[in-house]
């Protein structure tokens, strides 16, 4: 068995299946964090690009992909925002070395 | 229960309360003078390239002539292919200009280069015609990846071209306005915001301006549904088309308010009915036995590439159909 189908996508109501009101709690929410506010569908789109990459969530770079380009981005602009997710992955990776820096002078003479 | 069993957006619109979908009073007479094309884009809902050889004849250019001033159409649409490539292109945009009708046409920048087409700009602007032309993008790849290699480098070249003879200045009544469609399987984005990056960009990085940026849905017929068939991506954009069914696009549909004629002088509810052979009025029927009633309140016909007209913001020869809000 596969462990992520693209069908899956369509399949996602069904998690409504159980403790129905909490699905449709979320699905409100989500739809109006999307919705065109101080930033455009296009700046969320590429946001949540940038997420995705960062989950990193097969289910959710199939669907942002598709999304950004809907919303009129191009490859470059998309590269740039998986560059950004990357990089504070990174730098985030990079900035825990203080907390193993700390453990090695607490155990160090 | 469904009334269509073949027809999904009937049954859709069905839905709706419709009993099916209706034209007002036709004001636009489109004129598709032939398939010569000297492209062949991947996404050409005419399939036209420079292999073709249909083109309209001067028997139904009189024709388009005299339904035009007999039957009070207000605006003359020309498309192709490249119209300008059908050697009475010129009679035609003249006449109807004469007649006092607004004249559009169809362009496709590059035909600029094909030899007796060099003075394209000045013709155009000595009638007064409106341009609407094809730019898929501002950056060569996307371009050149869905109309042919070079074809950004021309275009640019032409549109500088149009620029220089009035076209898309402030200060003129020229009016060049530009195309896009997506380079792919997606929708467009939304037309307002598009054509200020558009505007933007253009005029950053070529010193190039126009008036209005028209959004267009790629429709699932001919060589565009070929693509999607051989690339894998069939399924999912027909279901993505249905789903983004908006109603709010249906007041606005283009064959509301046009009649199509095919090269061969054959009646269409729009063009893309045209490359289907779907008949206006259900039966085929020539421009020369066109009567009023054909006009006004015909039983369009419709299938279930109707659903590229009605997904997100709709589709229309002019672009996005309404005007505020994306695709969901
Ligand atoms: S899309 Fe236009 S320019 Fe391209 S091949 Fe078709 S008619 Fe020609
Ligand atoms: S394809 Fe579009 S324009 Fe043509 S009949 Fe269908 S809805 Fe109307």
């Amino acid at each position: 068995m596969a462990y992520y189908d693209e069908e899956d996508l369509d399949r996602f109501q069904e998690i409504s299946r159980e403790r129905p009101e909490l699905f449709t709690a979320f699905m409100h929410w989500y739809d109006a964090v999307l919705q065109e506010g101080a930033l455009t569908k296009r700046e969320k789109a590429l946001i949540g690009l940038a997420v995705a990459h960062a989950i990193p969530c097969p289910y959710c770079i199939d669907s942002y992909t598709q999304t950004c380009l809907d919303a009129g981005s191009n490859m470059e602009q998309m590269t740039e925002a998986i560059h950004v997710a990357a990089a504070i992955r990174g730098g985030a990776t990079l900035i825990h070395g203080l907390q193993a820096r700390r453990v090695v002078e607490k155990l160090s003479l | 229960m469904n009334a269509h069993p073949d027809n999904a957006f009937e049954n859709r619109i069905a839905e709706l309360g419709f009993s099916g979908l209706y034209s007002d009073r036709a004001t636009t007479l489109q004129v598709n003078m032939g398939k010569v094309c000297n492209q062949a884009c991947k996404h050409c809902h005419v399939d036209a390239g420079p292999n073709r050889t249909e083109s309209m004849n001067r028997e139904t250019i009189d024709q388009v002539i005299h339904a035009l001033h007999a039957f009070h159409f207000e605006t003359l649409d020309i498309t192709g292919g490249a119209p300008e490539l059908n050697p009475y292109f010129r009679l035609l945009a003249t006449e109807a200009v004469q007649m006092g009708m607004h004249v559009m046409v169809r362009h496709n920048f590059t035909v600029q280069f094909t030899p007796g087409c060099e003075d394209l700009p000045q013709f155009f602007s000595s009638l007064g015609m409106e341009v609407i032309a094809s730019l898929p993008y501002f950056l060569q790849q996307q371009t050149d990846a869905q109309r042919g290699r070079g074809v950004f480098a021309q275009s640019l070249q032409a549109m500088r071209r149009l620029n220089e003879a009035g076209y898309g200045q402030e200060d003129t009544n020229l009016l060049l306005n530009l195309v896009y469609n997506p380079a792919g399987a997606f929708f467009p984005p939304a037309q307002e915001a598009l054509e200020q990056e558009f505007k933007r960009e253009l005029l950053q990085r070529y010193q190039l301006k126009f008036n209005h940026l028209y959004t267009l849905t790629n429709m699932p017929i001919s060589r565009f549904l070929h693509w999607l068939q051989q690339s894998g991506n069939e399924a999912r954009y027909l279901k993505k088309l249905k789903q983004s069914f908006n109603p709010a696009a249906l007041p606005g549909l283009m064959c509301r308010s046009t009649l199509n004629v095919g090269w061969d002088g054959k009646l269409y509810d729009c063009d893309f009915n045209q490359m289907l052979e779907l008949p206006a009025g259900g039966e085929t029927m020539r421009l020369e036995h066109l009567t009023e009633e054909m006009l006004q309140g015909r039983r369009i016909a419709t299938g279930e590439h109707c659903f590229g007209c009605t997904a997100g913001c709709g589709s229309s020869c002019g672009g996005a159909i309404i005007q505020t809000g994306g695709v969901a």
